[in-house]
C-alpha cells in the first residue's frame, strides 16, 4: 500500500482548501474545447467525499432551475483550477443522500459557527 | 526482453492532459542472469534469468548449486529468453532500466482463481430466455448442448461450467506510463492478470 502512496505522492494537491460534506463550495474547473481552454464554475453542496489518495472524489449537488444536478470531481484532478468554500455546513452524517429527496426550505443545511 | 516482477496493486494517475487513467504497479527487482545457453552446449541460444528471493531452506541442492555458481541468493522464478541480441554474462542483471516510458509491453501472469463457475461467468453466455413472462429458473442456464440421434453424443470441447481462472494469461500491448528507478517500479496502464503479490512477467 505504501508503494502505491509513493507513486501518487507527487500528484496529490495541497493548494486546495479542506472541505467536507455539507459545505457549500464553488469549483472552477478547466474545460478544453479543441485547442482552447476556459474555466467554468460549479457551485453547490458537497454531499459526499469518497476514496483515498489520488482516487478520492467528491460529489456536489445544486438545484438548477428546479432540477437537481450532481457532479463528481476527483479531488486531486489537475483540471480543477480553484475551489472556494462559501459556507461551512453543520451536518450529522458523512453522506447527505437524503438531500436528493428534499427541495426548497427542507433542503437547507445549517451553517457551522466556528 | 522479459522481466520478472511482482504485482503490487492498482491505482489511477493523472496524465499531462489531465486524464485519469487506471494503472497497475509492478515491482521488478533486477533479474540475475544465471546461465548462458549456447548452440554447442544446449542446441539453442538463450539466456536464463532468475528473480524474486527464496528461502535457502526451501531450495534443493541442484538449485543451490546453480545459484552458488553465479554467486547470488536462491530465487523463486527462472525464465529463459531465446535469441536475445545483446551479449550477457552470468551474474549480469536485467532491470527496469531496459524499459522506457511510452513503450508497449505484454504482461503475463496466472489469473485469479474463481473456483467452479457457471457458463455465464465462465464463457460469457447470456442465459436462456428473459427475466419475465413467468420464467422462473433458466436465467443462467447453458441451453442446448447438442443435437439428438445424429451425432447422439456431445462434442468434445463443448463450453460448460467448471473451474475458472487460475491459468496463465497474457495481456497484450499495455503502455508504460511511469518508471520509478529507485524503487524498481513499473507503472503500466490497464489491468494485468493475477492477484496482488502474484508473479508477473513483463515482456517487450
Amino acid at each position: 500500500m505504501d508503494i502505491i502512496k509513493k507513486i501518487q505522492a507527487d500528484q496529490i494537491r495541497t493548494d486546495l482548501p479542506n472541505f467536507s460534506a455539507g459545505d457549500n463550495i464553488s469549483v472552477d474547473y478547466k474545460i478544453k474545447e479543441g485547442s482552447k481552454e476556459r474555466i467554468q464554475q460549479f457551485k453547490g453542496t458537497v454531499i459526499q467525499r469518497r476514496g483515498e489518495g489520488l482516487t478520492e472524489t467528491f460529489t456536489i449537488r445544486k438545484m438548477s432551475s428546479g432540477v437537481g444536478v450532481e457532479r463528481i470531481f476527483p479531488v486531486n484532478s489537475p483540471n480543477i483550477h480553484n475551489i472556494v468554500v462559501n459556507k461551512r455546513g453543520k451536518v450529522r452524517r458523512a453522506r447527505l443522500f437524503y438531500l436528493r429527496g428534499l427541495t426548497g426550505k427542507k433542503a437547507r443545511i445549517k451553517s457551522k459557527i466556528s | 526482453m522479459r522481466l520478472i516482477g511482482k504485482k503490487i496493486g492498482m491505482t489511477s494517475i493523472f496524465t499531462q492532459e489531465g486524464k485519469n487513467i487506471p494503472c497497475t504497479v509492478i515491482k521488478a527487482e533486477p533479474n540475475v542472469v544465471t546461465q548462458i545457453k549456447t548452440i554447442e552446449n544446449d542446441g539453442y541460444n538463450a539466456i536464463q534469468v532468475a528473480a524474486i528471493e527464496k528461502r535457502e531452506k526451501s531450495t534443493n541442492k541442484p538449485q543451490k548449486g546453480l545459484f552458488n555458481k553465479v554467486g547470488t541468493t536462491p530465487k523463486q522464478k527462472l525464465i529463459e529468453m531465446k535469441n536475445i541480441g545483446a551479449e550477457y554474462k552470468t551474474g549480469d542483471s536485467i532491470s527496469i532500466n531496459d524499459f522506457n516510458i511510452g513503450e508497449f509491453v505484454d504482461v503475463q501472469g496466472v489469473s485469479k482463481g474463481k473456483g467452479f463457475q457457471g457458463v455465464v461467468k465462465r464463457h460469457g453466455f447470456a442465459g436462456v430466455g428473459g427475466q419475465t413472462h413467468g420464467q422462473h429458473n433458466r436465467n443462467r442456464a447453458p441451453g442446448s448442448i447438442g443435437n439428438a440421434s445424429t451425432p447422439s453424443r456431445v462434442f468434445k470441447g463443448m463450453k460448460m461450467a467448471g473451474r475458472t481462472g487460475g491459468v496463465n494469461r497474457k495481456q497484450l500491448n499495455l503502455e508504460i506510463v511511469k518508471i520509478v528507478p529507485e524503487d524498481n517500479l513499473l507503472v503500466i496502464k490497464g489491468a494485468v492478470p493475477g492477484h496482488k503479490g502474484g508473479i508477473v512477467i513483463v515482456e517487450k
